[in-house]
């Protein structure tokens, strides 16, 4: 751009010109590639979307919504066959409650443990170790439920199965007690200070300022891990799907074999479903069952945050 | 936590407040020791895990078990082509999340303005790192192996690997900008006083110093990838592949895909051979955190 303003004659005293043009060029061209990379991100929603939205379609047509919402069995691969999705979201909602009673309350003292208690060259490996915990890969979560818990339950529980959906349910509150603790400690750990010393002053013990000052300061990010773990338990699938059977039922006794709607998915996928069938079709009705059921928990987890979040400068 | 006078109606003439400390520091303390024992029951509960994998598995770990093939008879079963899947998969996962989760995480922090599009943007991806990961294995089953099937070889290592980048983009991109935004805005102002555009300062002096935040989170995200079961079985993987399949052949398997059909059998000898399919597996999973921890401490105090 500047070299053209000066004259041709000065050329040969070799005068630095920065190459404003090229540097203008590249920095639009990486522009547009950084940009076509993240809107890789919203691409892959609508491609969800779209996937889900198509063969759901296609299974409506062939099975009518109110057979899907109404049946009371889940039978899609019998000769006879019936649609009850509830069936399936009876076992999700059983194991995901199990989950969540193991996790919330432990996930939620750890995170306390974590933020207030430990001390902090103490906190810097217990917070690494829960993370380990955290990465542990679900199918050996559930091999510890079938091969560990569920042995050692049916020593107490006489009439327990060897699918069932409490060591299930036990251990995956196991598996999301470290998603909870860690995201709820960054809460806490960010309320300030000045809050607490504020409760100390007026004569409030440690624990009274935990639950009344610090933990309501922090609600909004300790309730998004919660809706971010109920949202994990209910898509998780390798727990479920090896220790708490294959077994559609319509029931909350935790004590039987049961079915959710991951484990259904695992199981049809697992042998080759040929495109366009009717069973290809239900996984994705399936899909879009449990898409649907965490989207309304992120939406409620987005406005949640949004109303009740506390700002401190 | 203020004692009204009313709750002694007898005592007026001497109304003193009461501050009960006794009692409440008593549950303080049951209160303390109620965080501790959780804190202590979830990493004894890893603790075990553990233990108790390594008793199961750590007879039938040898050369042997790394070297053969999955077989019907547990005494000859390996891992071979699983442990070969694996590592393909990491490497198809990486090659595609990595440039593509950093690039994004890049734009959305250092050239995105503030408008609809990135807060869309943004509100998609936190969305996406709560979605259920059997949904993206049915993202991956309609897309990559019908859809595009022609390319990637249908139910291949190469659409498992693609749909496990899907998977842990959120994870890259959050870990990218997380890396970005502690760098110092000085750095990037010194750049650009000095004549440099937004995309030169950003290659040439801030990506270095975010270099390893943005390496650990990629391998963290990575780490969940490969422990990934329930996307591969949807995408397509199979159990027993006596032989070791490359990137566009069809008929794939995984170590948490064998490891899972060893689980669901009946017999315990299969039992105690996917315990030694766990260890190999962790044994992966804790050189790529070791790694990470290192990158993290190695890199942290350049800044």
């Amino acid at each position: 751009m500047t070299g053209s303003v000066l004259p041709p004659s000065s050329q040969s005293h070799g005068l630095w010109q920065p190459k404003r043009g090229a540097s203008k060029r590249t920095e639009d061209i990486v522009k547009v590639i950084l940009g076509a990379f993240a809107a890789i991100s919203i691409a892959t929603t609508i491609g969800i979307v779209l996937s889900l939205v198509f063969e759901t379609f296609q299974f409506f047509t062939e099975v009518p919504l109110w057979r899907f919402l109404t049946d009371r069995a889940w039978t899609p691969l019998f000769t006879n066959p019936q649609y009850g999705i509830f069936v399936l979201i009876s076992a999700t909602f059983l194991t995901s409650v199990i989950a969540m009673l193991v996790a919330v309350p432990l996930g939620l003292l750890s995170a306390v443990c974590l933020s207030e208690y430990a001390p902090r060259n103490l906190r810097a490996w217990l917070k690494p170790g829960l993370e380990i915990l955290a990465g542990v890969p679900s199918v050996v979560f559930g091999y510890f439920a079938l091969l560990l818990v569920t042995p050692f339950l049916r020593q107490f529980i006489p009439g327990m199965n060897t699918f069932n959906g409490l060591s299930a349910g036990l251990v995956m509150g196991i598996a999301i007690l470290p998603t909870i603790a860690s995201l709820s400690e960054d809460a806490i750990f960010a309320v300030p200070q000045s809050l607490r010393q504020g409760s100390y002053a007026i004569g409030a013990t440690k624990r009274e300022t935990i639950l009344n000052v610090v933990l309501p300061a922090a609600l909004s990010g300790i309730v998004a891990s919660i809706v971010l773990g109920v949202a994990r338990a209910v898509g998780e699938t390798m727990i479920v799907t090896l220790a708490a059977g294959l077994n559609p039922t319509l029931t909350l006794n935790p004590l039987v074999p049961i079915q959710t709607m991951t484990a259904f998915i695992v199981q049809v996928s697992g042998g080759d479903v040929p495109v366009g069938s009717l069973s290809y079709r239900t996984l994705f009705a399936v899909g879009t069952t449990l898409f649907l059921i965490t989207l309304a928990l992120n939406i409620f987890s987005f406005w949640f945050v949004r109303k009740y979040q506390e700002k401190y400068d | 936590m203020t004692v009204s006078n009313s709750v002694f109606p007898e005592t007026q003439s001497e109304a003193r407040f009461d501050p009960k400390l006794e009692s409440r520091y008593t549950i303080d303390n049951i209160f303390k020791y109620a965080t501790w024992f959780a804190t202590i029951l979830a990493l004894a509960v890893l603790a075990i895990l553990l233990l108790d994998v390594l008793v199961d598995g750590l007879p039938n770990l040898s050369l042997d078990f790394l070297t053969s093939f999955p077989s019907r008879r547990p005494e000859n079963s390996g891992v071979l082509s699983p442990l070969m899947g694996t590592l393909q998969l990491l490497i198809v996962t990486a090659l595609f999340a990595f440039p593509i989760g950093v690039g994004a995480g890049i734009y959305l922090q250092e050239f995105a303005k503030d408008n609809w599009f990135t807060r869309a943007l943004e509100i998609n991806i936190s969305n996406l790192a709560a979605v259920p990961t059997v949904i993206y294995g049915l993202l991956g089953l309609a897309a990559f192996v019908n859809l595009f099937g022609f390319l990637t070889g249908g139910r291949s290592i190469v659409s498992g690997g693609l749909t496990l980048a899907l998977l842990i983009l959120p994870v890259i991109i959050v870990a990218t900008r997380e890396s970005l935004k502690a760098i110092p805005d000085s750095l990037r102002l010194a750049g650009m006083a000095l004549g440099s555009t937004r995309w030169q300062v950003v290659w040439e002096h801030v990506l270095p110093q975010a270099f390893a935040g943005i390496l650990t989170g990629t391998i963290l995200g990575l780490s969940r990838a490969i422990g990934d079961t329930a996307t591969l079985v949807i995408v397509g993987a199979k159990t027993f592949v006596p032989f070791i399949p490359l990137f566009f052949q069809a008929g794939f398997t995984a170590l948490p895909i064998i490891i899972f059909n060893w689980v669901s059998r009946p017999q315990p000898a299969f039992h105690s051979i996917a315990a030694t399919g766990i260890i190999v597996l962790m044994i992966v999973l804790l050189t790529m955190n070791a790694t990470a921890i290192f990158l993290r401490n190695k890199f942290q105090r350049s800044v």
